[in-house]
């Protein structure tokens, strides 16, 4: 299990194949994989930038807490957690989750998991910048389910 | 802004004991132009308290959520020497 900070932009293909180089092979057969990007708009704004300030100590706690809370409750065998922090541009990889398992139930499941926990657990906090260089800062999340 | 520095007691001297750390994040560390400053812990006992002396008397937002040590807890949580309070609106990352 691992959780990655990046206060620079990140790969996500690049974190999933080099996290999953040091699993032994044949031992998964289901891996799940979610990534968060940066999108120009929110609530009908141009958005231009985002500034994503953490708690830095209390973030690597809580997210290596939900990481081996993911291990625990769900049938997998590894789960792995990467965020960006810092200046953030739209179409750039905000997030990434990944989960390897024997099979795709409890991948699938344990990924929503780590991305709903870390929703509402992780200490984060997104400060857009609009088109007219103004500012302001993000006060809730998206609701994670459609329904 | 208010910064981190040493606590100076009664008699000049540089006290780093018998103190509570507290920090503040996003809205409220630019509404209350603190980050961090360190509280006396003889004058609180709980979380709630720690916001009092450490914003002096500021009024705590209905929405601020808070940890101690690292770990999410409520306002009434007791807190003793050498705990790192920390103040902070809904989380938004992901």
């Amino acid at each position: 299990m691992s959780v990655h900070i990046f206060p620079d932009p990140f790969v996500p293909a690049d974190i999933l194949s080099a996290h999953e180089s040091s699993l032994t092979a044949g031992s998964f057969g289901a891996t799940a994989s979610f990534v968060g990007t940066m999108r120009d708009f929110n609530e009908g704004d141009d958005v231009t930038s985002m500034t994503l300030e953490h708690y830095p100590e209390m973030t690597a706690k809580q997210l290596q807490q939900i990481i081996e809370r993911s291990i625990q409750d769900f049938d997998i065998q590894d789960a792995l957690i990467a965020h960006r922090v810092g200046q953030i541009n739209p179409g750039e990889p905000i997030v990434l989750t990944a989960v390897w398992s024997a099979h795709r139930a409890a991948a699938f499941d344990a990924c929503r998991f780590l991305m709903e926990a870390l929703k509402s657990e992780a200490p984060f906090w997104k400060k857009e910048t609009l088109s007219d260089n103004s500012q302001r800062w993000v006060e809730k999340n998206t609701p994670g389910y459609s329904d | 802004m208010a910064v981190y520095s040493p606590l100076v007691t009664t008699k000049g001297t540089i006290s780093t004991l018998m103190t509570i750390k507290a920090k503040f994040f996003a809205t409220l560390r630019e509404s209350l132009n603190i980050e961090q400053v360190d509280v006396n812990s003889d004058e609180v006992a709980n979380v709630t308290d720690v916001w009092r002396v450490a914003t002096a008397g500021e009024p705590m937002p209905d929405h601020v959520l808070c940890s101690v040590n690292l770990e999410h807890m409520p306002a009434d949580t007791v807190v003793k020497d050498g705990d790192e309070i920390a103040f902070f609106p809904p989380v938004t990352g992901g």
